[in-house]
Formats: structure tokens, sequence, C-alpha cells
């Protein structure tokens, strides 16, 4: 191969297979532990984990205080434990303070409770522009804040993952933990939507 | 653990809300084989993303995936585990034509 090679390089697919055979070959990966992990976070984890803690925290006033006080052991105790997930903060939305989180560098995200991220959370826009204009990014996303309430925008670092829990709508109170959960979206848990009423 | 399961039927809340995890089955390898790489600890998180940060970085309008892809071979290259030109020599031969050799088009068979 020389740098003026004419034939184009191969495309994604060839390349991960290709990859993947070299992986198999040498010991290095365990194609029967790669599948589990990938139908793990093609089917099993994803944002219903994360809807789960937010309803426990807005039913149960000793989990609430725990889950802000100690995200990782709270999330954990539910069983939601995993790659992306070793040191979590969750982050209490009120009427004075919205949080929104983002990853400027790439897409850190809290697999545990959300699954893998949504392709807008990977887009250079919104890393990029989230941290310049958080209001007019969550306007355009649909969500309009009160111009008093102050927004943080929380960077995810190579050690923290943020879970933010939204404040419970009002008209809400006869309900049961699991129809609370169903309210509950992952761009809520993200900072970038609100949780309406059913 | 599974509490989807408890929660299945016409009110569940979405699992992925509304969007595919992987575009592309090739997609859902390349994550596959990054996580047990790290999992099996033949590979340090930490240095999967400065890999993958790094890749981003150098082209932001290159699909995700395929930075994971080249983040998760800069790392195995720079770490010797697979010879530089290896997966392309692989990955041309998967796709049945000699390295450095365009595809025959519509050459006779006989």
């Amino acid at each position: 191969m020389t740098p003026d090679d004419p034939a184009p390089r191969p495309g994604p697919a060839l390349r991960t297979e290709a990859l993947e055979e070299l992986l198999v070959e040498r010991g290095l990966v365990d194609r029967a532990v790669m599948d589990g992990f990938v139908r793990t976070y093609e089917q099993d984890v994803g944002p219903l984990n994360g809807a789960t803690v937010v309803a426990r925290a807005w039913t149960d006033p000793d989990y609430r205080e725990w889950l802000l006080r100690d995200g990782t052991a709270a999330i954990a105790s539910l069983g939601f434990t995993g790659p992306q997930g070793e040191y979590m903060v969750v982050l209490e939305q009120t009427a004075e303070v919205h949080h929104v989180v983002v990853c400027t560098l790439c897409s850190c995200y809290p697999w545990p409770v959300l699954g893998l991220p949504p392709s807008w959370y990977k887009d250079p826009a919104y890393r990029a522009r989230v941290v310049r204009e958080p209001r007019t990014v969550l306007g355009e996303m649909g969500l309009d804040l009160p111009p008093e309430r102050r927004i943080e925008v929380w960077d995810s670092s190579a050690e923290v993952r943020y879970l933010t829990l939204p404040r419970r709508p009002a008209g809400t109170g006869g309900l049961m933990p699991d129809e609370l959960a169903a309210l509950v979206t992952r761009d809520a848990m993200v900072g970038v939507a609100g949780v309406g009423a059913p | 653990m599974n509490v989807a399961a408890e929660t299945s039927g016409p009110a569940a809340p979405p699992r992925a809300n509304g969007e595919l995890v992987f575009a592309e089955p090739w997609e859902g390898r390349a994550f596959g084989m990054a996580v047990a790489l790290a999992e099996s600890g033949r590979i340090t998180w930490d240095a999967f993303r400065d890999r993958l940060v790094a890749r981003i970085a150098a082209d932001p309008a290159a699909p995700y995936y395929v930075c994971w892809l080249d983040a998760c071979e800069d790392l195995l290259v720079g770490a010797g585990r697979i010879g530089g030109g290896e997966v392309r020599g692989r990955a041309e031969r998967l796709a049945g034509r000699p390295a450095g050799h365009d595809h025959d088009h519509g050459a006779p068979v006989l």
C-alpha cells in the first residue's frame, strides 16, 4: 500500500468485519461476549431505566435525597450498572435553575440509565451551540424556559456522567411509579425537554 | 433487573425513544468490539475515548461510528495488536479483490 494508492479505501462495513475477524483470530475478543454487548444495548438498556429512577425519586423522598447525594449508589441499588455509569451525578431541575447535559468533545453519556446516545447528542452543532447559546438551542428543541430561570450546562467528562431529575408535572399525585415512569422521556433526562402531565 | 418486562403493553414507555440504536449492523459490531475490548481489559476506555475525540475533531462531519471504528483501529495498531495495513488488507480480501486492484467491471466469464 502506498500513499498514492488509487484503490478506494474499503467501506466501514468491510473494515469492521475485517477488524472483528482479526481480533477473534488473535483471541483478543470473544465473539459471544461481543454479541451479548450488542444485544444488550440494542434491546435491553434504554431510557426506561432512567425513567424508573426518576419515578422512584418522585415518589420516595428518602430515595430522592440519596439519589441527589450519591447518584452512583442510588442508581446501582435499582440494578442499573455497567460501563459509562461508574460515576453518576444527578442534577435536580427546579423553578430557579434548569440543567442541560452535553459532551463537548465526543458523546459521553450515561449508558446504564439512558442507553446509547441519540444522533442529535453526537451532532457537532448541538455539542458546540448548547454551550454558547443554551436558551436558543433549547427553544429550537421545543423547550421554552421562563426568562428568570437560570440555565446551567454540564459538560460530561471522562469520569462523570450526568442525569437530570426532571420536575414532576402537576396533577400526577395519584399515579403509581410505573405510570409516572411512562411520562419520563430520554430528552427530559438530558435536560432538553420537560415532562408533561398525562 | 429487567424492569422492561413489567411495563410492556400499549402503555409501555419507549425503550429507545423511537430511534434505532444502530443504523446499520456494522455499527453495532464496531460498538461491541470496543466495549468487549475495554471490559476484558485489553484496552482502557480512557485511551479509546482520547482516540475517539481526536478522530471526531479531525473530521467533525464524519459519521460517528466511522470515527468510532477508526479510533478502535488506531488504538490497536498503536498497541501493536494489529499491523498498520492489516485491516485494510483483510477488508479488501473480504471484498473479493486483491489489494491495490480495482474490481473488474463486467469482465466476461468465458
